[in-house]
């Protein structure tokens, strides 16, 4: 059996969590149990049955309104004791690589984070990323239940072809006031504003090459075009030219969209690590020679405060 | 308030990655070395605290003998003194908090704030920070892009999508920060000046038996064509708007 933790917001199923079962149902014929937390995550239940959950399991507890990452591995931890899994799993996300290091803390084992592939055995065999997914660790997993999460993007959530059961379970776990400490007390800022760079279909993405905040401007009429909205490279930040929420790479959002377009970024290995699982990436540079060229399906060679916009005239005609 | 922030030497890789024979390492006979960005903000926002509270701010590493450069660097922004915990082998996660957690008890400073990286740069296991805070007993705030201390209390908040969410907890804590929590500064001409002179204490730590054992390592393979070149100047848009028409992306 295998045990995934399956991180929702108000009973919204995490796209990333998706992801996790997809690659949960790729390695055998396994049972597939998800824990949700929270009384909110029995509404996962019908996508979960979807995508091949046969269990699920609800965490419930007065005191879990929001989330808890000490609370969540606790309720994951007493999974475990009851359910004895070869294989917990979760998404390599900053909740899912949070939770399942708790678990992995409190229950001194190993954690093998960001995995491409994963081969249940004794021990079990990993290949993870490191350096964003540039590099491949093969690695071996000593312990006798496997903790581990998926890379962002290694696949692409489906539902299966034979549904899971979909059975649903309550339970309520045992909770010391020290596992309540850290959580979630309010949020601020604006939801809903738009599509964020980590949902979009389309980015337009611009690097040291646009050269100000201003110049952004044709990035943006080049996104609406398009449908997109616009991301950019760590320099960018660092210049203060776009808000943190914006930066592909990896210190920032890892994206997947249909496609990418790199207006005037080299393609450095931080910023590759954030959008080379882009379905298609488009390079527009002056420098034929950029590291970029080679993560690119195609380019156009050129200066993008020109070649923008004539995309965007190209589009409207 | 004293505060210790822990860092990693890591090879700046620029394009392209190349092994060692063996494929047990990255062959960084030409490279330069550095932090992660997460690393460099974690240093800061401890040298900050300290600007604004008094006390004392300590940088530690796991790392070779070749780890004091970067700690030396840091210390040129404002750190008072640094702790070396030596080793010339790569430690697994367990193994590495393991290692810091010994040596922040062999120091014996009872630290109000242990600020790491969410994530190293290189390896990138996201719990070094989460295994020193349950080892030590201190609760642990990940992922943090805003910090406040106020009143003996660490307001945290961390970016989900477009929102922040804000968490709060009591000192002693441990955090773990993300690259635009701020923006570091650069070293002064005074500032590395002193720091060849601020103490560099030295550490040996208990070697763990790996279990998470790394064997080997492999490079991805990159796209082998290349990038189709459409055509040079805006003169090649109607090329891209034509594919992006034929792909769906666009109508």
């Amino acid at each position: 059996m295998i045990l995934v933790y399956v991180d929702h917001e108000n009973g919204n199923v995490d796209p990333l969590s998706l992801q996790a079962i997809t690659f949960a149902r790729s390695l055998g014929d396994a049972q597939i149990q998800a824990i949700v937390v929270g009384a909110p995550g029995r509404e996962c239940a019908a996508t979960l049955a979807e995508h091949g959950v046969d269990q699920i399991l609800v965490a419930e507890h007065d005191a879990l309104t929001d989330y808890a990452p000490v609370a969540a591995a606790r309720a994951v931890i007493q999974t475990i004791e009851s359910g004895q899994p070869s294989l917990v799993l979760a998404a390599g996300s900053a909740r899912g690589n949070e939770v399942m290091a708790h678990v992995a803390a409190i229950t001194e084992q190993p954690l093998a984070t960001d995995c491409f592939t994963i081969k249940i055995g004794a021990p079990t065999e990993v290949t993870r990323a490191r350096w964003g997914g540039n590099l491949i660790e093969h690695a071996k997993v000593h312990s006798e239940i496997a903790l581990a999460t998926t890379m962002q993007h290694v696949v692409q959530a489906e539902p299966a072809a034979t549904p899971g059961a979909g059975t649903v379970t309550t339970f309520t776990p045992v909770l010391a006031d020290a596992d309540l400490l850290v959580r979630v007390l309010e949020r601020i800022g604006q939801g809903g504003g738009g599509t964020s760079i980590a949902e979009a279909k389309v980015i337009v993405s611009g690097g040291r090459g646009v050269g100000s905040a201003e110049a952004f401007g044709s990035l943006e009429e080049l996104a609406k075009e398009l449908g997109g909205v616009v991301g950019c490279s760590r320099v960018v930040t660092s210049e203060g030219w776009r808000p943190h929420s914006d930066q592909v790479g990896q210190t920032g959002t890892k994206v997947a969209p249909d496609l990418y377009i790199a207006c005037g970024i080299s393609g450095a290995t931080q910023h590759i690590a954030g959008c080379k699982n882009s379905k298609m990436i488009v390079a527009i540079n002056t420098d034929p020679e950029a590291p970029i060229m080679s993560h690119a399906d195609y380019a156009i060679i050129g200066d993008l405060h020109q070649v923008i916009p004539a995309i965007t005239a190209a589009l409207r005609s | 308030m004293d505060v210790l922030v822990c860092i990693k030497r890591v090879p700046l890789v620029g394009g392209e990655i190349l092994l060692t024979d063996d494929k047990m390492e990255i062959d960084s006979r030409r490279l330069g070395f550095g932090l992660s960005p997460h690393e460099e903000c974690a240093v800061e926002a401890g040298v900050r605290l300290i600007e604004e509270f008094g006390g004392t701010v300590t940088v530690m590493t796991l790392g070779s003998a070749e780890a004091e450069e970067q700690l030396r660097e840091q210390l040129a922004i404002g750190p008072d003194r640094a702790i070396l915990v030596e080793t010339n082998v790569e430690f697994d996660p367990q193994g590495t908090a393991g290692a810091l957690v010994e040596a922040i008890k062999a120091d014996g400073t009872e630290f109000d704030l242990i600020i790491l990286g969410s994530e190293s740069a290189d390896t990138a296991g996201y719990q070094t920070g989460i295994r020193i805070a349950h080892a030590l007993g201190r609760p642990v705030v990940t992922n943090v892009k805003g910090l406040k201390v106020e009143n003996g209390i660490a307001r945290c908040e961390r970016s989900v999508g477009s929102l922040r969410e804000v968490y709060e907890v009591p000192l002693p804590a441990v955090i773990t920060v993300k690259d635009g929590v701020n923006i570091p500064r650069y070293p002064s001409v005074p500032g590395r000046i002193k720091a060849r002179k601020k103490p560099v204490d030295k550490f040996t730590p208990t070697v763990p038996i790996a279990k998470l054992e790394k064997t080997g390592l492999t490079v991805p393979p990159t796209k082998s064509t290349g990038a189709k070149v459409l055509g040079h100047g805006p003169d090649a848009a109607a090329a891209l708007v034509a594919l992006f028409r034929e792909s769906g992306v666009a109508k």
